[in-house]
């Protein structure tokens, strides 16, 4: 076992977890693979749009993958990195909405 | 980026010994990834053995104008191995007998073989069906002496194929080179002008993809599409089809891969791709591969490796196509490259 929480070479087992688990293993995979598809949106834009969710649940094995993903499919390192801003935009805007209930509550607290 | 062959910097990955011994030995000699011999043999394809002859490919030269990151041949300015008139007879005397139907010119750069017009000439009266020249596209800008190469393809009907790594600038020169994104976009044009790549010409022009670093091409339809829409829209520029290929882990492109830490990554991705349903086209059941020596391979990786072919024909003076194509085909680790996903050959996808 390692000494770290993270190890990259853990993303290279991740088909391992249907081991304890075959039948919800197998249909998240199923899910998962479906997911990824061509349909209305291209397998590239949600190649993309998998990128910048990556980042907004801050998953190392996730940035890995879909960075990898995003060169293979000729994704430009520009195109890239404005996903992870449009990731980082939502998760900043969805911070700072909050401030409207810091405000509710600070003007009924107050005379 | 290197402006010298590995060859000339007397790197050790210059020795086809020691890139075997990389290939056999640490993931696969402990257990860790199967051999790929093991992996064919679960499908009842081992031993590998040819099909009809259909593509005979033969390397003029390692002399390049580019020395590309990735390049599987270590080719360069500074490789002096050039195919002999005398050897380009012999390739003559099979192209007129061959049962092959394309006959493929590769290098280096083709066009820097000082005989190239003349064995271009000759081959093209042996009226084979389809005649690729592999051209870098760089070359036609390279030298004036070079700037009438679209027209000569044009008089042989000669069917191009050119690298190109990618629509952006920024890619294309990090692999290739400085300067060489902007030569390729002049070529291609040029190429469109005499009416190579446009939607009805019969003549040819297709764009080899690679990938620029330690990962697999995507979806050879969806990057087609892509390069199509981006080179038309930027640069007016049209092209018949994309070739997207895969990088095997031989010469030049083993080296990065070791050097950059990724070369154990890179094998788990190509064994984890491994597609057994393109075992069954991979292009050593169909090519020939000829070295600018005259020596005969399964393909051109195996060329690059010197694992001569695995029969009692070995070159191409002493050619009998039935006795050439009774054969074994030598594999090693690196053939993974070739199996990967929807498989990867000179003609792109194989499955």
């Amino acid at each position: 076992m390692s000494n770290s929480y993270y190890d990259p070479k853990d993303l290279r087992k991740f088909g391992k977890i249907t081991e304890w688990s075959e039948e919800l293993g197998a249909k998240f995979f199923d899910y998962y693979g479906k997911v990824f598809e061509e349909g209305a949106l291209s397998a590239r834009e949600k190649s993309l749009i998998a990128l910048a969710v990556a980042h907004v649940v801050k998953c190392p094995y996730c940035i890995d993958a879909y960075t990898k993903d995003g060169l293979q499919r000729g994704i430009t390192k520009e195109e890239m990195m404005e996903a992870v801003h449009a990731g980082a935009a939502i998760e900043s805007g969805a911070t700072l909405v909050h401030g409207v209930q810091m405000m509710n509550k600070y003007d009924k607290l107050s005379m | 980026m290197a402006t010298k062959s590995l060859k000339a910097r007397a790197n050790e990955l210059a020795s086809q010994h020691k890139q075997l011994d990389i290939l056999n030995g640490g993931l696969f000699a402990d257990g860790e990834l199967p051999y790929f011999k093991d992996k064919i043999a679960e499908i009842g394809h081992f031993p590998l053995r040819p099909k009809k002859l259909e593509i005979l490919q033969i390397n003029v030269g390692y002399m390049c104008n580019q020395v590309c990151e990735h390049c599987h041949v270590d080719a360069g300015p500074d490789r002096k191995e050039i195919m002999t008139q005398e050897t380009m007879k012999q390739c003559l005397e099979v192209i007129r007998n061959t049962g092959a139907h394309t006959l493929d010119l590769t290098g280096g750069a083709p066009e820097m073989n000082p005989n190239f017009r003349w064995f271009v000439e000759e081959a093209a009266k042996a009226g084979i069906n389809d005649f690729i020249v592999r051209s870098n596209l760089t070359i036609i800008r390279a030298n004036k002496k070079y700037y009438d190469l679209p027209e000569f393809f044009k008089k042989h009907n000669v069917h191009v194929i050119s690298s190109m790594p990618h629509y952006t600038r920024g890619k294309t020169d990090k692999q290739r080179g400085n300067g060489v994104f902007d030569k390729s976009i002049k070529a291609l044009q040029e190429l469109n002008a005499v009416g190579y790549g446009m939607p009805d010409s019969n003549l040819r022009l297709d764009l080899v993809y690679n990938p620029s670093g330690a990962y697999l091409p995507g979806d050879q339809m969806a990057l087609e599409r892509d390069f199509k829409k981006a080179l038309k829209e930027d640069f007016g520029i049209q092209f018949h089809n994309l070739f997207a290929i895969t990088n095997l882990p031989i010469s030049r492109f083993l080296d990065y891969l070791i050097a950059s830490e990724n070369y154990e990554d890179y094998m788990y991705s190509l064994v984890e791709a491994y597609n057994p349903a393109a075992v069954t086209n991979v292009m050593c059941t169909n090519t020939l591969s000829v070295s600018w020596d005259g020596w005969l391979y399964d393909c051109d990786f195996n060329q690059m490796l010197d694992l001569k072919l695995a029969n009692k024909v070995q070159h191409i003076k002493d050619y009998n196509e039935d006795i050439v194509n009774d054969r074994n085909i030598i594999i090693s680790q690196h053939c993974y490259g070739c199996t990967a996903g929807a498989g990867s050959s000179c003609q792109g996808t194989v499955a």
